[in-house]
C-alpha cells in the first residue's frame, strides 16, 4: 500500500434516538493511500454511508462521532477540526459523489452555475473565470457541448449526464480524495459502466484516491485494489479485491459473493443471506452477524470476535480463523427458526425451506 | 478526451428515447397546465387593472373622494351620467371614492401580506434549519400565537390605537398574519433539508448561510408565493370587516371595507352604495385566488409528480 492520504482510527458515530443509542458506525479502523481505490460493501444498514458522511463530518445531530474518533487527513484531524477549516477542506481537498443524480442537483439553478458555485467557494475567481473552468470541467467528464449543456437546468439532462455532473463538481478542485457513495445504484446499466470508466479515466489522470462506497461487488470487482467489508458498523473483513473473491474468510462475505449471480449458472432462485441486518440501536451480543451465520456457534454468541490477521493484508472478524474445522460442518443460521418457527425454541429443528423465501437479502442486486 | 463523448452520445440517445413514450402519457397533464397558464394570465392582467386604478385614482376621479357636492340635492342618488355609481348619503360621489379606496384596500392588503410573507418565511427558515431545541421553541411559541383569534388580537390593538394611522394597520395586520406561512415554510425546508443537494453543497464546502440563501430558500418560495396570493384576498376582507367595526380606515377616508360597510344598512333603498364596493371586493378576490391557484399548480413540483403518478 502507498503512503496513507487517509487514516480512520476507531471511528465512532452513533446517533441518539428515542429508541436507543444507534451505534451505526462502532470502530471503523481503516486507511487509504494516494492514489489508491478502495471499496467499502455491504448491505443497506451496515453504517457505509454513515463512514463516508463521517469522514466529512456530514453527519447531524442527533448523530455525532464520538470523542476518541481520529480522521487524519494530510496532517490534520478531522475529527477534531473547526467548522472554517472543514469547510476548506470539503470540496478542496475531499469532495462526495452521491447516490441519486435526480436529487443532488438544486433544480433551481442552471448545471455550469452550480459547478462554478463550488470554484467561487473555494478559489478567488471571478464570476466569468469559474463559469469557464465549469465548462472545462464538463467537457472533462465527457459531456458533448458543454458549453450549452452548462447553461441547462438539471432536469434537462438525462440521469447519465447529471451524475457526470454531479462527478465534474466534486473534482473541479482537484481534489486528494473522492469519496463516491454508491454513484452509480441509481443509473441504468450501460450507463453504469460509463461512470465507473470515467471515475477511473479521472484517476489516472488526475491522481486523487477513490472511496467507492457500494453494495454492488460487480462495480468492485472491476475498480478496487482492496476492498472493506462491512456489517453491524464495523469492518468485518479487508482483503485485496483478488483475495476477496477467491478465498473470502469471513462467512458474511461468504454470503455475499454467494448472492451474485453468477454466468453459466442455472439456479431457479437466487441465493440470499437469510434474515436482515439488525437495528443499529441493538446490535447481536457476541458476533453481530453470529444469527444469521451458517458457522455460528457457543463461542459466537458470547465473545465479540477481534479482527483477527489470515495472511498479510487480509484481516477478518471471525472465530474461524482459530476453529477453520467449524467451517466443515455449517447449520441452518438461528434466524431462520426465528422468522419461519413459530414459537420454536431457538437452536430448534426446522427445514429452513420456507423462510429462506421470506428473507430477502437487499444487498445482492444483480 | 473524445471517448466518453462518442460513447456516451449514443446511449444518452437511447435512454432519450426509452424516455419518449412516458413523456407521451404526460400530454394529458400538460394540456391541463397549458388552461391554467391561461386562467393566470387574465386573473394577472385583472390585478394590474386594479393596481393602475389605484395609481392614478387621483387623474381617473371625477369628483374629490370626501367633497359632500350637495348634501340636498345629491343624497343617496342612484347611478346617473354624472355619478356612473351613483352618490352616498353625504351626496360624496361613489365612483370617485371607489377609485380612492382601492389605494387603501390594495396597498393594505398587498403591503401586510408582503410583511407577514417576509416574517413568515425568516421565521421558518431559521427554525428548520437550525432544528433541535431552537426548532422546538419556535414553533411552541408559534403555537401560541396561533392559539389568539387574530381578530380579536386585532380589535384589542386597533381599538386602543386611536386614530389608527395607514401605516399601523398595514404593521398589525401583517404582523398578525405570518403565523401559517411560518409554519409551511418550516415544512418544506425539512424536506428541502433531506435533499441530497442540500447535503451535497454542505460536503462541497458551502457554508450555512449560503446553503439557507442559495440552495433552500429558493426551494422553499414556491407555497409562500402562493400562500401570499391567496392571503392578499383574506386581508381584504379582513380590512373590509374592520372598517365595520369602525378600526380599519377612519371616517371620511375610503375604503371598499368602509364604502360597503356604510351603504350595508340600506341595502334596500339604496343598494348601489354597498353593491359596488361588494362587487369590487368579489372581483379583486377573486383574481388574487384565481392566481394564487394557478401559480400552485404551475410552481408546485409535488402537484406535477402527482400528474405523472397518474
Amino acid at each position: 500500500m502507498a503512503d496513507a492520504l487517509l487514516t480512520i482510527e476507531n471511528l465512532r458515530t452513533y446517533f441518539y434516538g428515542e429508541a436507543g443509542v444507534a451505534r451505526a458506525v462502532d470502530g471503523v479502523t481503516f486507511s487509504v493511500g494516494a492514489g489508491e481505490t478502495v471499496g467499502l460493501v455491504g448491505e443497506s444498514g451496515s453504517g457505509k454511508s454513515v463512514t463516508a458522511l463521517s469522514v466529512l463530518r456530514l453527519v447531524r445531530p442527533p448523530g455525532r462521532l464520538e470523542a476518541g474518533s481520529r480522521i487524519a487527513f494530510e496532517g490534520r484531524d478531522l475529527a477534531t477540526l473547526g467548522d472554517r477549516e472543514l469547510r476548506s477542506i470539503r470540496g478542496a481537498r475531499i469532495a462526495m459523489v452521491f447516490q441519486e443524480p435526480m436529487t443532488a442537483l438544486n433544480p433551481v439553478f442552471t448545471v455550469g452555475d452550480q459547478i462554478a458555485e463550488v470554484v467561487r467557494i473555494h478559489a478567488k475567481a471571478s464570476r466569468h473565470d469559474a463559469w469557464q473552468r465549469a465548462v472545462e470541467m464538463l467537457q472533462i467528464v465527457g459531456i458533448p457541448a458543454p458549453a450549452q449543456r452548462a447553461k441547462e437546468y438539471p432536469h434537462q439532462l438525462s440521469g447519465g449526464m447529471r451524475q457526470r455532473v454531479v462527478i465534474a463538481m466534486a473534482l473541479v478542485m482537484n481534489p486528494a480524495l473522492v469519496i463516491a457513495d454508491e454513484p452509480t445504484t441509481a443509473l441504468d446499466v450501460t450507463i453504469q459502466a460509463q461512470i465507473i470508466e470515467l471515475l477511473q479515466e479521472l484517476q489516472h489522470r488526475f491522481g486523487m484516491s477513490i472511496l467507492l462506497i457500494t453494495h454492488d461487488l460487480g462495480v468492485i470487482a472491476e475498480t478496487v485494489s482492496r476492498v472493506l467489508v462491512m456489517y453491524g458498523g464495523e469492518i468485518v473483513e479487508e482483503a485485496a479485491v483478488k483475495t476477496l473473491f477467491a478465498s473470502a474468510h469471513h462467512p458474511y462475505t461468504e454470503g455475499l459473493l454467494a448472492a451474485m449471480p453468477k454466468l453459466g449458472e442455472n439456479r431457479e432462485r437466487l441465493r440470499t443471506i437469510p434474515g436482515t441486518v439488525p437495528p443499529p440501536t441493538k446490535w447481536p451480543h457476541g458476533c453481530r452477524f453470529h444469527d444469521r451465520c451458517p458457522y455460528a456457534w457457543e463461542r459466537c454468541l458470547s465473545e465479540h470476535p477481534p479482527l483477527y490477521q489470515i495472511e498479510s493484508g487480509h484481516v477478518s472478524r471471525c472465530h474461524l480463523a482459530e476453529e477453520p474445522e467449524r467451517r466443515n460442518h455449517p447449520h441452518e443460521p438461528l434466524v431462520m427458526h426465528e422468522v419461519g418457527g413459530l414459537g420454536m425454541e431457538r437452536g430448534g429443528s426446522g427445514t429452513g425451506r420456507g423462510p429462506r423465501e421470506n428473507s430477502a437479502d437487499r444487498s445482492a442486486r444483480s | 478526451m473524445p471517448s466518453p463523448t462518442r460513447v456516451s452520445a449514443p446511449a444518452d440517445r437511447l435512454a432519450a428515447s426509452l424516455v419518449a413514450p412516458a413523456m407521451a402519457a404526460d400530454a394529458p397533464s400538460l394540456v391541463t397546465r397549458r388552461r391554467l397558464t391561461g386562467t393566470m394570465w387574465w386573473s394577472l392582467a385583472l390585478i394590474f387593472l386594479l393596481c393602475i386604478i389605484a395609481i392614478f385614482a387621483q387623474q381617473l376621479a371625477p369628483y374629490p373622494p370626501n367633497a359632500q357636492l350637495d348634501i340636498i340635492g345629491l343624497k343617496s342618488r342612484p347611478p346617473s351620467g354624472a355619478h356612473p355609481l351613483g352618490t352616498d348619503q353625504y351626496s360624496r360621489d361613489l365612483l370617485s371614492r371607489m377609485l380612492f379606496g382601492a389605494r387603501i384596500s390594495l396597498s393594505v392588503a398587498m403591503l401586510a401580506v408582503l410583511l407577514s410573507a417576509t416574517v413568515g418565511t425568516a421565521y421558518g427558515l431559521i427554525s428548520g434549519y437550525r432544528g433541535g431545541r431552537v426548532d422546538a421553541v419556535m414553533m411552541r411559541l408559534l403555537d401560541a400565537f396561533l392559539a389568539i383569534p387574530r381578530v380579536l388580537l386585532l380589535v384589542a390593538v386597533l381599538a386602543l390605537w386611536s386614530p389608527v394611522p395607514l401605516s399601523a394597520l398595514i404593521l398589525v395586520i401583517g404582523l398578525t398574519g405570518w403565523f401559517e406561512v411560518s409554519r409551511l415554510v418550516r415544512a418544506e425546508v425539512l424536506s428541502v433539508m433531506q435533499r441530497e443537494y442540500v447535503v451535497a453543497a454542505r460536503g462541497l464546502g458551502a457554508s450555512g448561510p449560503r446553503i439557507v440563501w442559495r440552495h433552500i430558500l429558493p426551494n422553499v418560495l414556491n407555497p409562500v408565493i402562493v400562500s401570499a396570493t391567496l392571503g392578499v384576498g383574506n386581508v381584504i376582507i379582513l380590512e373590509a370587516g374592520l372598517s365595520y367595526l369602525g378600526i380599519g380606515a377612519r371616517a371620511p377616508t375610503a375604503s371598499w371595507g368602509s364604502i360597503f360597510f356604510d351603504g350595508s344598512d340600506a341595502f334596500q333603498t339604496t343598494w348601489w352604495i354597498a353593491l359596488f364596493p361588494g362587487l369590487a371586493i368579489i372581483l379583486t378576490v377573486l383574481a388574487f385566488n384565481v392566481f394564487g391557484t394557478a401559480l400552485r399548480d404551475t410552481l408546485d413540483p409535488h402537484q406535477l409528480a402527482g400528474d405523472r403518478a397518474r
